[in-house]
């Protein structure tokens, strides 16, 4: 099999080259074990070929002048992923029963279960980071136009995910079910009620019914925790994808340094 | 932009990015130590500020004052400050719904080459105010009170007995609108009126130790809250032993 380019890594990371006359051509039991993790891969590469598609997202280069600021989108990335984890493990004690089970079950976290304060506590103010981070992260994409030619679709899809965010704050607000969550949502739905059109309908679909019971509880449940993160973490994959094909953007700035040999090929 | 700027910008993008580094490794350890500091901060906030659980959602209390998470307020405000009925529909869903379709579509009436925030008066200009104007209503939303309060004026005694006193009752009264009382106590004005007794006098009726205790050792249904800090337990038996 042809032998694919090293990756341009620090000479620092690269391992050394076998010394000769370590191995005597037989390979040993203990060489093999050695070599497991690389078999492991190779048997996967052979049958995906997914190599090729981690070296694209792993090798590509990132312009001249990157900075700090550019870390802001992954950085929303590790809150979603924080939110995903500390959220799974909320809905592993958490009853969406409006009359009483969804209060009981979340004051059961606070005060008994082993670090529930910590997890409750690491899930809501997650939010808000999570929140001030996607506006961050605009913030950047505007003020250094990366949403201008060709990366105007990554801009949609970034508003779609600012919304699906906001969508998952409102959402969530519900579900302890105590006295602030209740009448947030009810003024909350109601001033989707409100709109033009589809307002009525919209607020139907949100409560379930005319008024706020326990079927809107399982109904913001579900879409806290099945429909908005699943469009999320699609939506980030497509919002991923298109930063890899189409390269982040160096800051405004920065200006390249042409080079004799360009210039000559330009002319 | 026309074809000409396009190519262009593709051509000075790609001179850009062969001069540029590897995302690997360079990149990812920023980006790993930025995920770093996030993890940090959140779990930080956790610890520091911790996690409230308000009384059990009532539908039939009317004095409660919604609010949203800090993130709505701006939203929450508009809908605060807008006393005209004819013009609330329109702040309330006319003003989101156009900003929103703003933001979608920014890409496509912001087509010019220009990617300089200086050099762009404009889109700088508007984006700094709307930025002035969101930062303006989030902080007065959030000045119009928490709702983790109960109404509750400090007593005669509390008030002679200095400024301590005075802080331990208001940290009292706090804790106890965190912890839920009012769920099944009425306390003054606040919470709701069963199936607990009404906590109102209790001082008067209970001594301090005995306050104490049935907070430890409660009779069913309600739970016992000895899991509380120290600091946090004590505030609450000095405020109830100082209903009177």
């Amino acid at each position: 099999m042809p032998k694919l380019p090293a990756p341009p890594i620090p000479s620092l990371l690269k391992s050394p080259p076998p010394r000769p006359g370590e191995s005597n051509g037989a390979v040993t039991p203990a060489e093999e074990a050695m070599e497991a993790g690389v078999s492991v891969v190779d048997w996967i590469d052979e049958r995906t070929s997914l190599s090729g598609a981690a070296r694209w997202m792993m090798f590509r280069k990132v312009p001249k002048g990157t900075n700090w600021f550019y870390t802001l989108g992954s950085a929303t990335m590790f809150a979603f992923l924080n939110q995903a984890v500390t959220g799974v493990f909320l809905a592993m004690y958490y009853r969406p029963e409006a009359n009483g089970g969804a209060y009981e079950s979340v004051r059961h976290i606070t005060n008994e279960v082993f670090l529930g304060a910590l997890v409750r506590g690491m899930h809501k103010w997650g939010a808000s980071v999570m929140v001030a981070l996607v506006f961050l992260h605009m913030a950047r994409t505007f003020f250094f136009g990366a949403y201008k030619y060709p990366r105007e679709l990554n801009w949609v899809i970034g508003v779609a995910l600012l919304i699906l965010t906001m969508v998952m704050g409102f959402t969530g607000y519900l579900l302890p079910f105590d006295e602030r969550a209740y009448w947030a949502t009810i003024v909350g739905v109601n001033i989707n009620g409100t709109g033009p059109l589809i307002g009525p309908y919209l607020s139907d679909f949100l409560r379930a019914g005319p008024e706020i019971s326990a079927a809107t509880l399982t109904r913001f449940y579900a879409i806290h925790m099945m429909i908005v993160p699943g469009l999320i973490a699609a939506l980030i994959g497509a919002h991923l994808y298109l930063v890899a094909k189409l390269g982040t953007t160096a800051p405004p700035w920065i200006k390249a340094e042409k080079k004799a040999q360009l210039r000559r090929s330009e002319a | 932009m026309n074809q000409r700027q396009k190519e262009e910008y593709l051509r000075e993008y790609s001179i850009l990015k062969s001069e540029g580094k590897p995302f690997f490794p360079y990149a990812v350890a920023k980006d790993a130590l930025m995920a770093c500091i996030v993890m940090a901060v959140i779990i930080c906030a956790s610890l520091v500020l911790g996690v409230e659980l308000g009384a059990r959602a009532n539908p039939a209390t009317t004095s409660f004052d919604p609010r949203p998470d800090w993130y709505f307020f701006f939203l929450f405000e508009i809908l605060r400050i807008v006393r005209i009925p004819a013009l609330v529909q329109l702040a309330t869903i006319g003003i989101p719904t156009l900003c929103m379709i703003l933001l979608f579509l920014l890409p496509f009436y912001d087509r010019g080459p220009e990617r300089r925030p200086e050099r762009r008066p404009i889109a700088t200009l508007s984006a700094i105010a709307v930025i002035g104007a969101m930062a303006y209503l989030t902080i007065n939303g959030a000045e119009a009170g928490s709702v983790y309060s109960l109404k509750i004026k400090p007593p005669q005694s509390v008030l002679l007995a200095g400024p301590k006193a005075l802080a331990e009752f208001e940290a009292g009264k706090k804790a106890i609108a965190q912890s839920g009382c009012e769920a099944c106590h009425k306390i003054g004005e606040n919470g709701n009126p069963g199936p607990g007794p009404e906590l109102t006098h209790i001082g008067a009726r209970i001594p301090a130790e005995g306050i104490a205790r049935t907070i430890v050792n409660p009779t069913a249904p309600m739970p016992s809250f000895k899991g509380l800090p120290a600091k946090k337990f004590e505030a609450i038996v000095f405020f109830l032993s100082h209903l009177k």
